[in-house]
């Protein structure tokens, strides 16, 4: 994992004075409430319904022990106890004192974190493959890439102030895990036809109000000018993207309307005249890959043969272990997932006493090392499987696994009406009915592979539009309503998903899931997954039964 | 009034001369538009000149002209504004302007340091009490990731 230098450690520590000095300045009246959220959003603040909301970057969802503890010590001495993981991989405190954000980035700063364009018109925290490095379809490991995306990203001077919120994402396996399709730049790591590893560059993806699939603008980029193209990409789009209105100034918008060829003839006429003076280097390259370089592995990790016993003995670990635990490129070992799913408890959320908990597993188990994924769950990638019993009894005590991975209940959910002021409709309590009214695992496992993600308004944050069931809460006179898509996918196989029908009231959403699931149940051919299905039979046939009665 | 240039208060000396307006005399700044209609004018005029860039002006027309020009004025008409960055960026790295580029409008002066960096060598605020602040902000960060201008 990358560990701070001295330029970095000083750059996150210079962020810190500076906004504690902005705040200062608001707090006195020396700076206007207009200017102060530009500067607060590009520090992670958000002002929420009933408190600020603090963004912490997790930068492509990595995270060492010590931070865990430290996000645990934040929650219990400036918040109420607990955090909440995004479909960034990023950490959010929904009750910070706005006063005392400074004191809580200062914290943060040392333990190497920090909360820098983690909103606003800004680049974003780039993410990634949470498998990254451990995968078996794995072209390259993305993450050095990520670093050094996340460094040129970081108070860049020229694109702090782009016309909308820029967000990238790389991947570096076959299997899309980064959703590479729906962000503003998607990067994957692919070979040419000589055997050289570079990116494959997309463009004008998106989610939000306008899902729009990523085109390809470059199919092969040498890794030396990674940097110079996106700088390209970027001036061109905040020369260009529209500002006149905010829900048509993302690059999705920009692509679109000029079209990709026009959009990538400026954008390669801008690159020629860059790229020699921009190169990464292959000194550079190797310097930040040897912080990514493979934990010690012990060789002998395959030779255990207790984990095959103790999943004979015991159908509970055994299923866990189906779900909740996937392949490693290493024998003898796998990456398990840290289930944040709990029937009972809000979709993403944790406490500090279980950040504590999993920071010591952490150290205990996989080499100090924590990942979130977009899911909105969590990874200890490296764990030999001779230890995966024991991480399991104290997994379940901690109420982290919910074998539940990948199924109809691991679902994506924005905070919804309970926190966010953009919101139209709940969005947890929707969740919570959803796992009442599911409350038989065996069912949930033989559901199988199914996605639900549910946005409580158009902002789509929990990317509702890519859901094999999407949900979107809408408002209908001051009531909530819930819209529901089918067919929705992030991965290789991307798609928007086809609208149901319209949206249905909130005491009729749990019965339109459930029937839709039945319906699933009665037609699926042998064991075809849900979203093979869908793509089968299109959206008629749940149609006919959800809106049966109506 | 009192400006900001290369890290010291200074009286401002120019004047800008609007679209519609006369006397073109002494040192001003006009539009792109009155550059290009009063050209022969200005170029004759007794004093040095300047252009008063707004973000939608185009980049290339700027560089057409920038061998009789002593200032460029970047005309902030919101802080969130961003294209006036990549303006400054294009006239320093591409087209080698080495005069005075001035931040003017609606600028905060937190974002000088992001300013300089691009290019901008002076700054005008919307308030005379932003001057000394902008001169400590100049040096909000010791350390940086990536290339630009400065």
């Amino acid at each position: 994992m990358y560990q701070y230098n001295e330029i970095d450690q000083t750059l996150v520590n210079e962020r810190v004075a500076q906004f504690r000095r902005q705040t200062e300045q608001f707090l006195s009246g020396e700076i206007t409430e207009d200017q102060f959220r530009a500067l607060r959003l590009r520090n992670g603040l958000y002002v929420q319904i009933h408190a600020p909301m603090l963004r912490v970057a997790g930068p492509y969802g990595l995270f060492n022990s010590t931070q865990f503890r430290k996000l645990a010590h934040i929650a219990r001495t400036y918040d109420k106890n607990y955090c909440h993981f995004t479909t960034r991989q990023n950490v959010q405190f929904n009750w910070p004192k706005l006063e005392e954000v400074p004191d809580i980035l200062e914290e943060l700063a040392d333990v190497q974190m920090h909360a820098i364009q983690t909103s606003g018109n800004c680049m974003r925290n780039t993410t990634s493959d949470h498998l990254a490095g451990v995968c078996i379809d794995e072209i390259e490991d993305p993450r050095p890439y990520c670093e050094i995306i996340r460094q040129w990203t970081t108070l860049h001077p020229e694109f702090d102030y782009l016309p909308r919120k820029f967000k990238m994402a790389v991947s570096g396996a076959l299997h899309d895990r980064a959703a590479t399709q729906f962000h503003d730049i998607g990067l994957h790591l692919v070979k040419n036809d000589k055997g050289v590893i570079g990116f494959r560059v997309l463009v004008g993806g998106g989610l939000g109000r306008t899902p729009v699939i990523g085109q390809v603008i470059k199919p092969y980029l040498e890794k030396k000018h990674l940097l110079s193209y996106l700088e390209a990409i970027l001036r061109i789009y905040n020369l260009f993207g529209r500002r006149d209105n905010k829900y048509k100034a993302r690059i999705k918008i920009l692509v679109k309307e000029s079209g990709l060829d026009k959009f990538s003839t400026l954008v390669e006429k801008e690159w020629l005249l860059i790229r020699d003076s921009n190169e990464l280097s292959d000194a550079r390259i190797n310097a930040i890959k040897a912080q990514f370089a493979p934990p010690a592995y012990d060789n002998a990790a395959d030779k255990d043969i207790s984990f095959t016993e103790q999943q004979q003995a015991n159908k509970a670990f055994t299923t866990w272990v189906k779900f909740n635990t996937t392949v490693h490129k290493v024998a003898g070992y796998r990456a398990v997932f840290l289930s944040l799913k709990a029937p009972e408890v809000p979709p993403g959320d944790m406490t500090d006493c279980q950040l504590d908990a999993v920071a010591d597993l952490a150290d205990q188990y996989s080499f100090g090392e924590i990942r979130s994924t977009h899911r909105q769950n969590l990874i200890l990638a490296d764990v030999k499987q001779a230890d995966l019993f024991m991480l399991w009894q104290k997994l379940d005590r901690l109420n982290l696994a919910t074998p539940n991975i990948g199924t109809v209940t691991d679902m994506i959910c924005c905070p919804g009406l309970d926190f966010c002021s953009l919101a139209n409709a709940g969005s947890i309590g929707v969740a919570r009915e959803i796992n009442e009214a599911l409350d038989d695992i065996d069912y949930i496992h033989d559901i199988g592979d199914i996605k639900i993600n549910m946005s409580g308004c158009m902002n789509g944050c929990a990317h509702q539009s890519v859901g094999h069931i999407g949900i979107l809460g809408v408002d209908k006179k001051g009531s909530e309503w819930y819209q529901i898509t089918l067919g929705g996918s992030s991965e290789n196989d991307a798609a928007i998903g086809e609208r149901l029908g319209p949206a249905v009231a909130k005491d009729q959403i749990i019965n339109a899931i459930t029937t839709i699931l039945d319906v699933y149940i009665k037609n699926r051919l042998n064991d075809e997954p849900f979203l093979a299905m869908v793509n089968r039979v299109g959206v008629t046939p749940f149609k006919e039964q959800v809106y049966a009665d109506s | 009034m009192q400006i900001v240039k290369d890290n010291q208060i200074i009286d401002n000396n120019w004047r800008y001369v609007a679209d519609d307006a006369e006397p073109l005399v002494g040192d001003i700044t006009v539009s792109l538009a009155r550059w290009n209609t009063d050209n022969q004018k200005l170029r004759v005029h007794d004093g040095k000149l300047g252009l008063r860039i707004a973000p939608c002006d185009s980049v290339d027309e700027m560089a057409l002209n920038l061998r009789d020009i002593d200032l460029v004025e970047l005309d902030f008409p919101d802080f969130a504004d961003g294209r006036l960055f990549s303006h400054a960026w294009y006239l320093r790295s591409r087209f080698g302007y080495q005069g005075e580029i001035r931040a003017i409008g609606h600028f905060m002066p937190d974002q000088v340091f992001y300013l300089s960096r691009v290019g901008v060598n002076a700054f005008a605020p919307e308030k005379i009490e932003y001057l000394p602040f902008i001169i400590s902000n100049l040096n909000d960060f010791t350390v940086k990731y990536q290339n630009s201008v400065n």
